[in-house]
């Protein structure tokens, strides 16, 4: 049972750092073949014209142009291994602190898009089981399909113009009031601020988890585990309750673990209509602003937090299913 | 447990009683061309209190059907007609939603009806935690022959044969006045099975009405009180088990060809094969089988008494 377990995680270490590599390996390659000159994006034509030889020679260097990418990956890597992120060259401050402050005001908004997304997709889900074919599950599917079409920056800026623009009830932006001192901002201004984007992550994370129980609570509608319980004349409750409820749950868990990846990617946009500045909107400007250290770093801790999400459903679902937990103490 | 006495009493009077059922599907067949397919034909049978009825027929007769319709969970697309009758009352559709699962319980055909996700012991009694629930759940549990730990494993973990016994239990922990099984035999051994039966059998020495509907006429044979020989969604015959000892005792031709058909008498197969229900003609299900076929059997044929049982024959005597 231990030797079981034992090479399991050793199975899932190896799958981690393979992934890290190859992930690191093609931010840097899409980094590299990137059109975008890092000169002239951050330091514009018009400054580029007025330089010595001599001081775009030092900015070539600063920015890495012409750099052999080879040499340049490898040395970055060993950086990395040894915990060291590097210098963020659009920040001109460790990568590391970057990350820790965008990561925690990310943080607040994935975690409630998170859980708001699959209690709601969950229970949404199950209740159009329930009612399949009539009004409820008509309305629940509709909204579904409307929402799983919808592109997720165009529903921000729909809520941005109805409750930041029109009602005014929002703020249109950033995670803390303007004109502010950091000090005076209190934990009840960064969540007013961070209603409209965790809104929109909820309501575009609905639609995957509640269609998906849906299916999966019909299928179970139509087993004859129901069709049994139905003639022992357990009740509609008592068959969700006892039958449902823990059979539709399960793959509605392993769906959720595995959406944090669309969470993170949804994020990304979001963060962009609302000016956000989280770590979605870092990936942006690191991205456009060719700061490769600082892109390669957020690629990476996505790619770690998917690989988690993955990985912890994963585990759940050998301690939540009795016929996985039990079933494996037999082997 | 009731006591003898009572029991002779209660053995006279009629539970259920099903006359003249129809069952029949509608399906759509190449986009809209609706057809209504008729799987159960005029089907009668009676059952006493503290009597085994065993309704014995080949797969695919529409046996299973019987029991759900009785239960009111025939699919939506299946309709029922005729008359039943529970306590001398109309079973209606309202009296069977409060009837079902306490007083009229049914013992599943798939042990896939256990779910998978809930332990043995919560499930035999409805998720019911209240200590009387507990008693009735720990000895139901030994009545069965199954360890008390067994509760708290979940259906995976037991043997099939185990988990039909816990199907069983279902219907013990209700105090029933009926049991319906569908098909509480397949997939077992002879020892197990002959087991099984006899649970059925103690239900009705205690004065339960039960109603086994079964492929197998031997064990049938060995725990029933009547049996009722379905073909192809028809009862052709009625029969006490004694009738089985000699062909010339029983009615219908393919009860006289099934009792070839078994190894003590001849091992004889019968050919052909049951219709299937969409091929099915007006008349005498069993005309294209039958040596004593004539004209007048592709007419309606009417079920009518014979020497203290039933046959649907116009020539049995």
């Amino acid at each position: 049972m231990a030797k079981h377990w034992g090479q399991h995680l050793l199975k899932q270490i190896l799958r981690v750092m393979l992934l890290m590599a190859a992930t690191s390996i093609v931010t840097f390659m899409l980094m590299k073949l990137s059109p975008i000159d890092p000169l002239q994006a951050n330091v514009g034509q018009n400054a580029l014209g007025s330089m010595s030889q001599e001081q775009i020679a030092k900015l070539r260097e600063y920015w890495g142009v012409g750099a052999d990418p080879v040499k340049q990956y490898l040395s970055w890597a060993k950086d990395f291994c040894r915990g060291d992120m590097g210098i963020s060259l659009l920040y001109r401050q460790p990568v590391r602190n970057v990350i820790a402050v965008k990561l925690s005001n990310s943080l607040l908004l994935l975690a409630f898009a998170w859980v708001m997304s699959g209690i709601l997709g969950f229970l949404l889900g199950i209740l159009a089981a329930m009612y399949q074919g009539r009004l409820p599950d008509r309305i629940i599917k509709g909204y579904c399909i409307i929402i799983s079409s919808t592109p997720t920056f165009w529903l921000a800026l729909l809520l941005l113009l109805c409750f930041g623009v029109w009602l005014k009830v929002l703020p249109i932006g950033l995670s803390v009031p303007i004109g502010v001192e950091a000090a005076g901002v209190t934990l009840g201004d960064r969540i007013y601020h961070a209603i409209l984007p965790a809104l929109t992550l909820s309501i575009t994370g609905i639609s995957n988890i509640a269609l998906h129980t849906r299916e999966k609570m019909i299928e179970i509608m139509e087993s004859d585990m129901v069709l049994f319980s139905k003639a022992r004349g357990e009740s509609r409750w008592a068959m969700f309750r006892y039958h449902g409820f823990r059979n539709a749950l399960l793959p509605a868990i392993t769906l959720q673990f595995a959406s944090i990846s669309e969470i993170f990617g949804g994020s990304v946009l979001v963060e962009q209509v609302f000016s956000y500045p989280g770590l979605g909107q870092a990936a942006v400007s690191a991205g456009l602003g060719s700061d490769l250290p600082l892109l390669m770093a957020i690629t990476l801790i996505s790619s770690a937090f998917v690989f988690g999400g993955n990985f912890l459903a994963d585990l759940l679902y050998g301690i939540i299913d009795p016929r996985i937990r039990r079933g494996g103490q037999h082997i | 447990m009731k006591d003898m006495t009572e029991q002779n009493v209660i053995k006279s009077t009629s539970l259920l009683t099903i006359e003249h059922l129809n069952i029949s599907f509608t399906q759509y067949e190449s986009g809209i061309h609706r057809r209504v397919l008729s799987v159960i034909q005029d089907l009668n049978v009676q059952i006493h209190t503290g009597e085994l009825v065993a309704i014995v027929g080949s797969s695919g007769s529409g046996k299973s059907l019987l029991a759900h319709a009785v239960l009111d969970i025939l699919p939506y697309n299946a309709s029922m007609e005729g008359k039943l009758n529970y306590c001398g009352m109309p079973l209606t559709k309202d009296r069977i939603r409060r009837l079902r699962g306490s007083e009229i319980v049914l013992v599943p055909q798939s042990i896939g009806c256990l779910d998978p996700l809930m332990k043995i012991g919560p499930q035999l009694v409805k998720g019911r935690k209240d200590a009387a629930s507990k008693r009735c759940m720990s000895s139901i549990l030994h009545y069965l022959g199954l360890e008390e730990e067994l509760s708290d494993a979940y259906p995976f973990e037991l043997s099939g044969g185990m988990n039909r016994r816990v199907l069983i239990g279902t219907a013990l922990a209700e105090q029933p006045k009926l049991v319906i099984a569908d098909e509480p035999t397949p997939g077992l051994d002879p020892a197990i099975a002959d087991r099984v039966i006899k649970y059925f059998r103690d239900m009705a020495d205690q004065g339960i009405g039960v109603l086994l509907i079964t492929h197998d006429l031997e064990l049938a044979l060995r725990a029933a009180d009547r049996i009722v020989v379905f073909y192809a969604g028809n009862t052709v015959e009625e029969a006490l088990p004694e009738d089985f000892r000699n062909e010339s005792s029983l009615r219908h031709p393919y009860t006289k060809a099934l009792w070839r058909a078994m190894p003590q008498n001849g091992f004889q197969p019968l050919a052909g094969t049951q219709p299937y229900v969409r091929d099915l003609k007006e008349g005498c299900p069993f005309a294209d089988r039958c040596s004593m076929y004539t004209e007048a059997c592709s007419q309606k044929i009417p079920y009518r008494a014979l020497r203290s049982g039933y046959v649907r024959c116009l020539y049995a005597e």
